[in-house]
């Protein structure tokens, strides 16, 4: 494996580039391994990819149906951040979020972390205290977090919409510096190469068929490509977790699929250097601007449950509402594409990361809107999880029976409706 | 140079002459002109520079698949970035100028990345920048964020407008039962068929003519047919429309198209928008959207000069352009003979260059050479191709213009919006639409037909299959149409030329600077799904989406994968075909517009009184009604004095209004409220609270009995469209039961809180009856029906969220402000005032009532403080699932007040309650309201704190205030921290 | 967008209604074990392909649908009053 940097580059370059090998290899599915990853996305191969770095498992593999990084983590818009309140989301997405700030190294893989902070715009008094009780918390649990006045945001982003008499004046903003932006799909194969070169077996284009259990216990896993004996398996299969699970016999989860859509315009030169968060009046907004130039937006769900890897027309228009207002100058810029994913939301907007009516099969679900920025996290606390067969303290309450306690994790305070957990 | 103006064929209108503005000088063209056309007839060659090798880009096109000509248009707040020149309409006064160079197009020090291309290799960047030694080893993100500026700047395409974009869009529906797409032969064919047939149909061009390829054509028949059936189609009632992009299909056949009302004109009219976003709901769609002609890479196939065949076809016949004088076309199928023969006719010298074995037969005289079973290597030029080296002859065969066909690619766009695979057909050579059992039917060159005739038979098959669907009992034309109809010999499939020994910069995405060894490269990576492909290397990412290059990527992996392209699949086109603008897509949605503020019926009351308003939501509030010199904290603090010693009046007309009518309504209530509401008696209202199914507090409101079985119910304004929802669910779904009906008054009853110790006074001198207000007619939480002074209809509550003696006084919403001069004026000799929002926040949280800042849906009725409200005698929504072990843990945040220790110092809504020492973590609880108390004298607050006050009685706490202040130690105290026995409220 | 032909409407934009969700969900009595509740509340089948779903037309005739969707598709199978008794005045049974 060729180690990347910027000398492997220019001798590439005198070389037409000949010296460059596989960023992963294509081995053929095994008869058994000590732990099976079900999904090849970011979560599964994170988690690959810290079971072998932290724990020192080496028969592991990672199946994916089609091609890696083919579900959410090439359809987000790519932010990372871990402005959380919650105990248990906090400390989770803070590690992930450390664990960010180095992962292009760790990885040997420049992911593009771009620190370029993460701005929620507020636009009443009581929107500033309800913020600062989330940024303060967050200080205090050692994270960095800002409240900026009017000047301040009018300093760093000058070309919002200020008018007084703006449908939604604009008062303040809530402001994480740390939180920034990642190039998705770099992520996907940044962690795949790493996972390989310790040895973790990646198949693609093997789509998990059936789960046998033998007293509580799953032996084996049916596949595409043929049957594979397994000592752990682990599931990471956002969208389609449902599905998976009923195939392993275990009934419904509390888990909906929805659509959520992402957006880019045209390329244009450098025009919003942050992530810039707009949510009121019912709207619910996000965008930034890529290295390429495009401007990359997201917005609420298709409200619809939904399995297909596409969105609708109203939330496109509302989309280009809510950019409109905050930068009205945006209206000559043109959309070039918008594509959806399916996510799985849960009944209080948190993730599951735990064990299961199974012994040896754990659960990575229920990302909601938060998928992308958990990958590394993810992968540590999953992977800690599958090598001791026990959750991590910090995340303790992010399992099933959560519900059954009455231990809800409600960012928002929806409450039991996942179309609401946006 | 090479291009001119003929001085007679094409569309454009010679005898009006229109100047424009490129890059700082004068050109002129005609009406007709695209600015590409115009540009090219001006004699210009570089029109825009690359992404990313920032090399030289001529016009390729004359359509929307163009990825050189990208230009920027207009300027100020009309800059218009990433414009196509080849569909820009040309228009008196346009301004356009080159992008992405600096200092300019010709001179472009970007260019320099093209001197390095060799160490910028597809995904370079992801191989490096990881910090630099010595200043950044193994961690951080600091040194990558430095590159990252640099490369930021150097990407990007265009520089959008900074200034708000002061132009006008607009929303339009349409119904129909046909939408064609397209107005080539099959698209005017199946119009007309599905017309004559007696359908709705609705015809949409992109172009801002209609006619299709039949606008090429050098033949007059084209012309004369062309306006036979448009005139056939307006007779048959065909509503038409062009300059319109049917960008996306979604379900149900909703399309979404977008009409370019004024982008061609010089001067549009005030009143017109800039561009319309339609949906149009079609029960069927014929898509006769055409075919793009594909380019082959060869050596420098991206030098201006050379463009599609097809297009230099379109620049001479439609716009009387001749684009080369010496022309050089290159193709390995029939379609550019017809091209090189008009070209010819024209006045140019042309070769052809076909890789094709046996190839057509030309007449002699005809002036254009051909040259079999040979193919182009490399372009030579710079700034403009000057010669080809090719299998053709030895050396550098001079030329002036290049023309290329590699084969076509149907434009199945829209069927890929809606999920429907595609096909790889082998024997033309392109992706064809798969079977579909969808109401969508593809016709001409888009279902892979290429001959004229052929396509207008195929539109009238697609019509008459979208009939059938309909229902319509109608034939299938007969007479068979084969794909690749129009061709008399089979294409060559030609994508890359490669010559041992010699390394030829290739381009497959010419927008995005894709090259054939990039590709290689992606296969060497692994990266050879075509997905990765496409990510990796970013082929088809561009602003034209891959028109012209995914075809030709795909067949390079193809091959390095020792595939066929058809076992590669082909990536989902995504929405829009074409990019749309924000402004349309966003309408008249913006500005006030952008979720509509809703205001009281009292709103210009309140205003004409002084009101500074805020918002609440959607909702415009009083705020706080300040007196000469006042701020808002001298007003607030009066306002509320002035409550507590005389009287005040508040619009709460903003909280949700419900009525609850039927003989099962206390059933109902008592189901859905905590606290009983069986035994509720006639004149009479009762606090009630809500939870959610999962026992969370979802609302609190109040509910008054008028009658045995009429009811009244408020919501909190927050939650007032939701509470709604909920009650209609309830009893549509889960409860049919129940003989209930809900209707919202919301809208339909203007309210006032009148409140203080005068308000009985207050009232007595509006109502009709004063002694209806006694203490014994009405008593706390008594309803009276009746009128007030000039028999204004009214319901009045003795209710009261400020603490005070307090009435609710509601009248039908015209009557708002009438209500609202009898109230004021009767306090006026009471030195009774008005008060907003921030008074009425002081009241309640000086009495520790709640607001939405305390329910905010991950609070139960106990931590809220109202334990006491949750009925143990009955079973209601939430109750079940309120009692699960950690809800009931008697260590939750529960609800509290909070004084500072030094009565002088205050603090903020939003900061975390700590133990003293203990400043980090979660904390013990957080304020969710803070405020001067004029009634104690001081600052205090609201908010909650593990356990509650019993567990802090003597205990100092600190308010930690990270972001915005500093610390200060203060106490918990009970949260009724004025008068908590409730005696002023209750007389 | 997906068109709900709304059997007091006709056919509409999914715009103008609001969402519901599962409409399989039977909810149990108020004072039913906590087992039954936790399992109505949270509990999903998340079906991949037709399920019946409750929609309510918010902008329109505010009556509660039940609705036969396909998640993958859209496609609408069937489309009913959610109220028995309304959907039975609907189709002559009453």
């Amino acid at each position: 494996m060729t180690r990347f940097s910027a000398w492997s580059v220019f001798w590439n370059g005198l070389t037409n580039q000949m010296g460059w090998k596989p960023q992963w290899r294509t081995p053929e599915l095994k008869a058994d391994y000590d732990v099976v990853i079900v999904g090849g996305g970011l979560h599964g191969l994170a988690t690959a990819y810290y079971l072998a770095k932290n724990h020192g498992i080496s028969k592991i593999a990672v199946l994916e149906k089609g091609w890696l990084g083919g579900g959410n983590a090439g359809r987000n818009t790519t932010i990372v951040r871990s402005n959380y309140v919650m105990p248990g989301n906090r400390e989770f997405y803070e590690r992930s979020l450390k664990l960010w700030e180095n992962l292009s190294f760790d990885l040997n893989y420049n992911v593009m972390f771009s620190q370029r902070g993460h701005v929620t715009l507020l636009h009443s008094p009581e929107a500033i205290d309800a913020a600062a009780r989330r940024y303060n918390t967050m200080r205090l649990t050692g994270s960095d977090a800002e409240i900026w006045s009017l000047e301040e945001l009018k300093r760093n982003i000058p070309h919002l919409n200020y008018a007084a008499d703006a449908r939604f004046p604009i008062f303040g903003a809530a402001v994480q510096r740390r939180a920034g932006t990642a190039r998705h799909d770099a992520v996907v194969w940044g962690y795949a190469r790493a996972a390989d070169k310790r040895g973790v077996e990646i198949i693609q284009n093997c789509e998990v068929l059936g789960v046998t259990r033998e007293n509580g216990h799953i032996t084996r896993l049916e596949t595409s490509r043929g049957n594979v004996g397994v000592k752990k398996v682990g599931f990471a299969v956002a969208g389609n977790t449902s599905l998976l699970w009923e195939m392993a016999g275990l009934g419904t989860l509390p888990i909906e699929s929805h659509i959520l859509q992402a957006f880019v315009t045209e390329p244009v030169k450098p025009l919003l250097d942050q992530v810039l968060v707009f949510g009121v009046g019912g709207a619910n907004f996000y965008m930034s601007q890529s290295d390429k130039g495009g401007l990359v937006f997201g917005g609420d769900i298709d409200w619809y449950k939904s399995y297909a890897q596409r969105g609708n027309l109203p939330i496109v228009q509302d989309v280009a509402e809510c950019a409109l207002s905050i930068m009205p100058c945006l209206g000559r810029v043109r959309l070039l594409r918008h594509w959806g994913g399916v996510v799985d939301m849960s009944m209080d907007g948190s993730h599951f990361i735990c064990k299961t009516p199974l012994d040896n099969l754990y659960l990575n679900a229920g990302w909601n809107y938060g998928g992308f920025k958990a990958s590394p996290g993810s992968g540590w606390y999953f992977s800690d999880l599958i090598a001791n067969d026990r959750p991590h303290s910090d995340i303790v309450n992010h399992d099933l029976k959560r519900f059954e306690r009455g231990h809800t994790i409600d960012e928002r305070g929806a409450g039991p409706d996942p179309k609401l957990h946006g | 140079m090479s291009a001119r103006r003929l001085s007679h064929g094409g569309r454009i209108d010679r005898a009006k002459t229109i100047s424009f503005d490129w890059e700082g000088r004068k050109l002129t063209g005609y009406p007709g002109d695209t600015l590409a056309s115009a540009l090219m007839a001006g004699g210009q060659r570089v029109i825009g520079r690359s992404f990313k090798y920032h090399r030289p880009r001529g016009i390729m096109s004359a359509g929307v698949e163009e990825s050189g000509a990208i230009v920027t248009l207009g300027d100020g707040a009309w800059r218009d970035p990433n414009v196509k020149a080849t569909t820009q309409e040309l228009y008196d006064g346009l301004v356009a100028r080159g992008q992405h160079a600096w200092p300019n197009l010709h001179f472009d020090m970007g260019g320099v990345a093209n001197f390095f291309s060799r160490f910028l290799p597809a995904g370079f960047y992801y191989k490096t920048f990881m910090g630099m030694p010595p200043f950044e080893w193994g961690s951080g993100t600091g040194w990558w964020m430095r590159y990252e500026k640099l490369i930021r700047r150097a990407a990007g395409m265009g520089t959008a407008s900074r200034a708000p974009d002061p132009d006008a869009y607009e929303h339009a529906h349409a119904f129909c039962d046909l939408l064609v797409v397209g107005s080539g032969p099959a698209g005017l064919s199946a119009a007309l068929v599905a017309a004559q047939s007696g359908l709705e149909v609705i015809l949409v061009e992109q172009d801002f003519e209609f006619g299709g390829d039949l606008l090429n054509q050098a033949n007059p028949e084209s012309e004369t047919k062309r306006i036979e059936l448009l005139s056939a189609i307006h007779t048959a009632g065909v509503r038409t429309m062009s300059r319109t992009t049917a960008f996306g299909l979604y379900e149900n056949s909703v399309a979404g198209l977008v009409e370019r009302v004024t982008d061609h004109l010089a001067n549009p009219a005030d009143y017109l928008p800039r561009q319309r976003f339609w949906t149009v709901r079609s029960k069927q769609t014929v898509l006769a959207t055409g075919a793009l002609e594909r380019l082959i890479a060869f050596g420098n196939n991206d030098r201006p000069g050379i463009m599609s065949a097809n297009a230099g076809r379109t620049y001479l016949n439609r716009y009387g352009v001749l684009p080369g004088e010496n022309i050089i076309v290159v193709t390995n199928n029939d379609s550019p003979y017809q091209p090189a023969l008009e070209l010819a006719k024209a006045g140019a010298t042309v070769h052809l260059i076909d890789a094709r074995t046996t190839t057509p037969e030309l007449e002699k005289g005809c002036g254009v050479s051909v040259k079999s079973e040979s193919i182009p290597i490399k372009a030579h030029g710079s700034k403009g191709i000057r010669g080809l080296e090719s299998t053709a002859s030895e050396g550098i065969q001079s030329c002036d213009l290049l023309l290329v066909s590699g084969g076509w690619s149907p434009v199945v766009h829209l069927l890929s919006h809606r999920g429907i695979k595609l096909v790889w057909d082998a024997q033309i050579a392109c992706f064809l639409p798969g079977d579909t059992d969808a109401p969508i039917h593809v016709a001409g060159s888009a279902a892979g037909i290429w001959g004229s005739k052929d396509c207008g038979a195929s539109g009238q098959v697609a019509a008459a299959k979208a009939l059938g669907q309909l229902g319509h009992d109608i034939k299938l034309p007969t007479g068979k149409i084969s794909r690749g109809s129009g061709w008399d010999l089979p294409i060559k499939p030609l994508y890359e030329i490669k010559v041992p020994g010699r390394k030829l910069q290739s381009f497959v995405d010419l927008q995005h600077d894709v090259t054939s060894e990039d590709v290689r490269l992606a296969h060497r990576e692994g990266f050879q799904s075509v997905e990765h492909l496409k990510r990796f290397t970013t082929l088809g990412m561009a602003t034209d989406q891959g028109k012209m290059g995914n075809i030709i990527g795909m067949a390079l992996m193809a091959e390095a994968l020792g595939k066929n392209i058809h076992d590669m699949g082909t990536t989902t086109f995504r929405p829009p075909y074409t990019p749309v603008s924000l402004g349309a897509l966003g309408g008249r949605h913006v500005d006030s517009n952008f979720r509509p503020i809703r205001r009281t019926p009292l709103h210009d009351w309140n205003l004409s009184n002084g009101a500074i308003m805020t918002l609440a939501g959607l909702w415009d509030r009083p705020w706080y009604f300040p007196r000469e010199g006042e701020t808002i904290e001298d007003a607030y603090i009066r306002e509320a004095t002035v409550a507590r010693k005389s009287v005040g009046l508040c619009d709460i007309t903003s909280l949700g209004k419900i009525a609850v009518q039927g003989p099962d309504t206390a059933e109902f209530l008592n189901r859905i409220y905590t606290n009983p509401f069986a035994k509720l008696s006639i004149g009479k209202a009762r606090y009630g609270i809500m939870l959610r199914d999962d026992g969370m507090v979802m609302d609190d409101g109040t509910c008054w009995r008028l009658t045995e079985t009429d009811y009244f119910m408020t919501t909190t304004t927050a939650h007032a469209a939701t509470v709604m929802v909920w009650l209609e669910e309830l009893l549509q779904v889960r409860w049919p039961d129940l003989k209930v009906h809900v209707t919202s008054v919301s809208d339909q009853w203007a309210g006032c809180t009148v409140a203080g110790p005068n308000s009985r006074a207050v009232l007595e001198a509006c109502v009709t009856d004063p002694t209806l207000i006694s203490n014994e007619t009405c008593p706390f939480m008594g309803v009276i029906e009746t009128t007030l002074t000039g028999a204004i209809p009214s319901r009045i509550a003795r209710i009261s969220f400020s603490g005070e003696l307090a009435f609710e006084v509601y009248v039908p919403s015209d009557y708002g402000p009438s209500m609202m001069d009898l109230l004021f004026n009767a306090s006026k000799p009471l030195d009774g005032c008005l008060y907003g929002l921030e008074a009425l926040g002081t009241l309640r949280i000086e009495k520790g009532h709640v607001t939405g800042a305390e329910l905010d849906g991950r609070v139960t009725i106990e931590d809220a403080g109202l334990g006491k409200m949750a009925s143990k005698q009955k079973s209601y929504i939430g109750d079940v699932l309120r009692k699960r072990p950690v809800m009931l843990d008697k260590n939750r945040a529960r609800l509290v007040g909070i004084f500072p220790k030094d009565r002088t110092q205050r603090f903020n809504a939003g900061t975390i309650l700590c133990k003293p020492g203990a400043i980090s973590g979660f904390g013990e609880g957080w304020i969710t309201g803070a405020t001067y108390s004029p009634a104690l004298g001081h600052w205090i607050g609201i908010g909650f704190i593990s356990g509650g006050f019993e567990s802090w009685v003597g205990q100092t706490v600190v308010v930690a205030d990270p972001v915005r202040d500093q610390n200060i130690n203060v106490e918990i105290v009970l949260p009724q921290m004025f008068d908590p026995a409730g005696k002023r409220s209750h007389d | 967008m997906i068109r709900i032909p709304c059997p007091f409407c006709g056919e509409r934009d999914h715009s103008e209604f609001h969402y519901g969700g599962d409409g399989s969900i039977t909810y149990p009595a108020l004072d039913a074990p906590t087992e039954d509740w936790l399992n109505a509340v949270y509990q999903r089948k998340n079906i991949r392909g037709v399920q019946i779903e409750t929609w309510h037309h918010v902008n329109g005739c505010r009556m509660w649908l039940l609705v036969e969707r396909d998640t993958i598709t859209h496609e609408i199978h069937l489309v009913r009053a959610a109220h028995d008794g309304v959907d039975g005045v609907l189709k002559g049974r009453t």
